[in-house]
């Protein structure tokens, strides 16, 4: 024991309370949740909203506010958990804002009773926010005056609907919202070159096949796959005219002689090896071409005009770009999985590895630090920013950000660009694109409705009259399919017409028969996606949602659309 | 359930209804997909504040407030866990100063003052401390249970409790089970739908390193640790058992770990990964809690109200997988029962193996085999008994079969009985021999 290094620091009380969310999203995401601020405006039975802050409240944003001016009521306890009888009559954002608070004091909680109408006439009065939530139902100016504000000072939006066995909900980010670390899966995204291998590898490999079929078992069996696939692969080029396996016959056959070139009759059986150099065949024998999203990112008018105020994504994509026009492949990310072999034969080839992708980040960094001078620009990219895009450069991800709809009474729904994709997936079977439509209907029900009088709260269908709402959230429905098939240029041929209708007649006929109301589960469920999402829109981690989700709590199925 | 649970608590009377507006317009109105000889209303609502459920394991904090606010009034929670630190983070029923105690009498306390009128019933133990009787009591069970071990019990108590005679024998089991940004919901009817152990292949365990790797060829960090975990402290404090929630116990393993990584110039061992390694953490976070254990809840009430179709009914989907860390994306399916399942079928199960390997090979694979995952199997035929973990006299007798090949103990095609005591299960395998 003696001979141990000097005791270690354990982890803070804060990594500790965190252990299980920083092994997903680390310190920097945590951080990001930390310097949020969230604004949730509440309305109606008002759970989804508040069991969505429950869970960024867990994990430590850094503070929220709840605009809500109800006053807790009756039936608020039998959805809410986070009221109790104590609270009856007073304000529903302070008591839920309070007993949010308690989840951690880590948190700051705010809210605010002001009624949301003029709460919004006051100048800069969602300045402080970093992302908004809205929780359904809403009047219509109202959404469209945040949908204003997301679009002008790209604060990402939430838009949620909870409606009895029924959610949906769409974000609006900014028109260029990318990702670098998408985590994608280790095991389908490594990327180790073999039909494209630079000297120093080529040498290694050299050395640790040399005299391959003369070797002891012992050292036969330790022989890295990588080494091996490279080496039958000269081999293989050797016999056709240079080039490595073009197709799946080839490839095939080139699989069949490594598998023969293992060693039988060991005493261990199977060399481990060579099982692997086979299994990997034919993932690892396609050249590394880049996906269709990182294209994109090229093509983006962003990424191929620059200017001073351009953001550090762009330069950095510019400079990557600018090195595979060059290189024809995009920088070697450096990571090796895991492969039977010598300690001291893998840590060397790691070496080889991690070296190539230094000097292929190092390249990208001169590029940067020349746009940047170029661009006059007053901060310099941190280096670990460009490393981190070098990494994981094959797996960047730009969701372009637009506004979802905003029903206005007596308008029609505009599709745009997403008429005609949306009109053909509308009769595929299972499809919730007629949930989604039913969705839109409610809310034209709630702009052409009030509870009483012309400044009144907004009436939601089904609150007395299931039938006869139903009947009219029907017609509202119909009529929005027929615009978008109209839009579309396109029709729906019998019997799928009708089957369309009769789909969304159903949905729209269970929605109303909630009344408005909420389901605790559905909207425990739907807080859960939406959270989720909002913490991968804060941390800039994994791939958020593009740009609507539906969940169907009957058949429990969820879908995501553009729209 | 003859106990009627809802007339004597305060707010179950129609007059404290209000509270209950918005569940009622469900339970008081048909919908497009209700059954058309569903009655909605008074009995339906009796029949909800009347069923006694049960909820248990990791997911309970969601569980239990999902089920009170969904009208269910007599919950009874198991759950044998104190409260650490790291559950801060997601099962919000907790505060810091509760670290430390009992999580089911926590939650039941807190979800009782919160929900005016309902009864939670805590019991902290084991599942596995409760019999038939005990479990005869419930409508239906709702699990998020952490361990593979704990839901095979449970699965296999629940299928052999189903008397034929007795519709009131057959207990829907209901279980959540989470990942990181992934998840699953499923319902099982059992006998009648796919269970537990049918559906055993599909969370297959992760393949462990081979010990040579660990002893001689470490390559990367968690070589390093599992190394220290597993060999150095055998070696060096075997009189010690170790604690994981020790931080002395894990910073020797950490500074072990570390000291061999420098050897081999391995980067990358920390105090979290070793952490992570040696007490085999998986991430989790309240968003994929919460959706996993509020889908469960919507299922539950499905069942206990007949509001809306479920899963889990015999022809339909009963499987709903959950990832969100790209996008959103459920798959909502029917596992198919499986006729060979050791719980829920009859039929042996046909399993090639290489009659040159020895009983001891053998029984070791049946760990790693994803449909089996046995750690300690006891194995006869239908004439012999090939090897018993206990007593210790049979396991005397028997061990001498260990080094023996399979070919000197069964004939090829011959029928085999494996049990584990961990889990009520008995595997029946048809043994035929690799040409
Ligand atoms: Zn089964």
């Amino acid at each position: 024991m003696a001979d141990l290094p000097p005791p270690v620091q354990g982890p803070t009380a804060k990594e500790k309370k965190y252990d299980r969310q920083l092994r997903l999203w680390g310190a920097t995401g945590q951080r990001a949740l930390e310097e949020s601020h969230i604004l949730l405006i509440n309305s109606g039975p008002g759970v989804v909203g508040l069991e969505t802050l429950k869970n960024l409240v867990l994990p430590g944003i850094g503070s929220f506010t709840i605009q809500d001016s109800a006053v807790v009521s009756e039936a608020d306890l039998g959805i809410n958990f986070f009221l109790e009888e104590d609270h009856l009559g007073g304000f529903r954002a302070q008591h839920t804002c309070n007993l949010l608070k308690e989840l951690n004091p880590d948190v700051q909680g705010n809210f605010i009773t002001e009624p949301i109408e003029t709460f919004l006439d006051q100048p800069n009065a969602l300045k402080p926010y970093s992302l908004i939530i809205v929780a359904a139902p809403t009047r219509p100016e109202l959404l469209s005056k945040l949908s204003v504000h997301a679009t002008s000072s790209l604060v990402p939006l939430f838009y949620i609907h909870s409606v009895g066995f029924y959610s949906h909900f769409s974000v609006h980010v900014a028109p260029a919202f990318p990702i670098v670390d998408t985590h994608p899966n280790p095991e389908t995204t490594t990327d180790l070159r073999l039909v494209s291998p630079w000297p120093e590898l080529i040498q290694f490999t050299a050395e640790k096949t040399n005299g391959l079929e003369a070797m002891s078992n012992d050292d036969h069996g330790h022989v890295p796959y990588v080494c091996l696939l490279l080496h039958y692969l000269e081999e293989w080029k050797k016999e056709h005219g240079g080039q490595v396996p073009q197709n799946y016959k080839e490839k095939t056959a080139f699989r069949n002689i490594v598998s023969k070139a293992a060693r039988t009759n060991l005493p261990e059986g199977v060399e481990e090896n060579y099982d692997e150099a086979v299994a990997a065949v034919l993932k690892s024998l396609n050249p590394p071409e880049p996906s269709s999203a990182v294209k994109e990112v090229f093509k983006a008018k962003e990424c191929l005009v620059l200017s001073e105020d351009t953001s550090s994504f762009w330069i950095i994509a510019h400079a990557i770009q600018m090195f595979y026009t060059k290189h024809n492949v995009l920088p070697l990310p450096g990571s090796v999985p895991d492969m039977k072999a010598r300690s001291a034969d893998y840590i060397q080839l790691q070496n080889v590895y991690k070296s190539k992708a230094r000097k292929d980040l190092g390249e990208v960094l001169e590029s940067v630090r020349y746009l940047e001078k170029n661009l006059k620009r007053d901060t310099v990219i941190p280096e670990r920013d460009v490393e981190a895009f070098c990494k994981n450069a094959a797996h960047i991800k730009l969701v372009r950000g637009r506004p979802f709809h905003v029903v206005q009474a007596g308008e029609s729904i505009k599709w745009d660009d997403r008429a005609k994709s949306i009109a053909q997936t509308l009769t595929f079977p299972d499809s919730l694109i007629p949930l989604y439509i039913a969705f839109l209907a409610f809310d034209e029900f709630v702009a052409t409705h009030n509870k009483d009088g012309l400044r009144g709260a907004p009436k939601v269908p089904g609150e007395t009259d299931p039938e006869a709402d139903s009947e009219k959230v029907t017609g509202i429905a119909f009529k929005i399919i027929d615009d978008l098939l109209k839009e579309a240029g396109t029709f729906v041929e019998e019997p799928d017409y009708s089957d369309v209708k009769t789909q969304t007649g159903e949905f729209v006929q269970e929605l109303v028969r909630a009344g408005g109301a909420e389901l605790h589960n559905i909207a425990a469920l739907t807080g859960g996606l939406v959270s989720q999402e909002i913490i991968k829109v804060i941390t800039e981690q994994y791939i958020p949602v593009d740009n609507t989700c539906i969940f169907d709590g009957v058949k429990s199925k969820s879908a995501v659309i553009r729209v | 359930m003859a106990e009627a649970a809802g007339s004597g608590l305060p707010n179950g009377g129609e007059s404290q209804r209000s509270r209950w507006k918005y569940l009622d317009n469900i339970l008081n109105r048909r919908g497009p997909f209700t059954d058309p000889e569903w009655q909605p209303g008074e009995a339906v609502i009796e029949g909800l504040s009347r069923a006694k459920i049960l909820g248990a394991g990791g997911l309970g904090c969601e569980i239990l407030k999902n089920l009170a606010l969904s009208g269910f009034k007599d919950i009874h929670v198991i759950d044998m866990d104190t409260i650490d630190v790291s559950n801060l983070n997601r099962q919000f029923l907790f505060r810091h100063a509760d670290v430390g105690k009992y999580k089911a009498e926590v939650a039941a306390k807190f979800v009782e003052k919160r929900v005016k009128g309902v009864k939670i019933t805590p019991y902290c133990g084991k599942i596995q401390d409760k019999d038939e009787d005990y479990y005869m009591q419930f409508a239906m069970i709702v699990c998020g249970l952490d361990s593979i071990e704990a839901r095979r019990w449970i699965n296999a108590t629940l299928v052999g409790m189903v008397d034929d005679e007795n519709p009131d024998s057959m207990k829907p089991l209901i279980d959540g089970g989470t990942e990181g940004f992934k998840g699953q919901a499923r319902v099982i009817f059992p006998t009648m739908t796919s269970c537990i152990e049918c559906q055993l292949d599909m969370h297959a365990p992760r393949a462990a390193v081979p010990l040579c790797t660990l002893a001689t060829i470490p390559r990367q960090p968690q070589h390093c640790i599992e190394w220290a975990h597993i060999i150095a402290w055998e070696e060096e404090r075997k009189e010690i058992t170790l604690d994981t929630d020790d931080p002395e116990h894990i910073t020797w393993l950490y500074q072990k770990a570390l000291k061999r990584a420098q050897e081999f110039n391995i980067p990358g061992v920390t105090y979290s990964m070793t952490q992570g390694v040696v007490k085999n953490i998986i991430p989790a976070i309240a968003s994929t809690n919460a959706i996993v254990a509020a889908s469960c809840c919507n299922e539950a009430y499905k069942i206990a109200t007949n509001t809306n179709p479920f899963l889990g009914f015999p022809e339909t989907d009963n499987y709903m997988m959950y990832t969100g860390d790209e996008s959103i994306y459920t798959y909502t399916f029917q596992h198919m029962k499986k006729p060979d399942c050791p719980v829920c079928g009859n039929l042996a199960r046909p399993l090639q193996v290489n009659p040159n390997s020895t009983l001891h090979e053998f029984l070791e694979s049946l760990a790693e085999r994803p449909e089996a995952q046995l750690k300690k199997p006891t194995i006869r035929t239908e004439e012999k008994s090939l090897y018993y973990q206990f007593p210790p006299s049979l396991e005397e007798q028997t061990r001498p079969n260990l080094p023996k090949k399979l070919n000197e103990l069964v004939s090829d095609g011959e029928e085999v009985a494996i049990d584990d005591p961990a889990f009520q299960v008995q595997f029946k395998y048809k043994l035929v021999f690799q040409k």
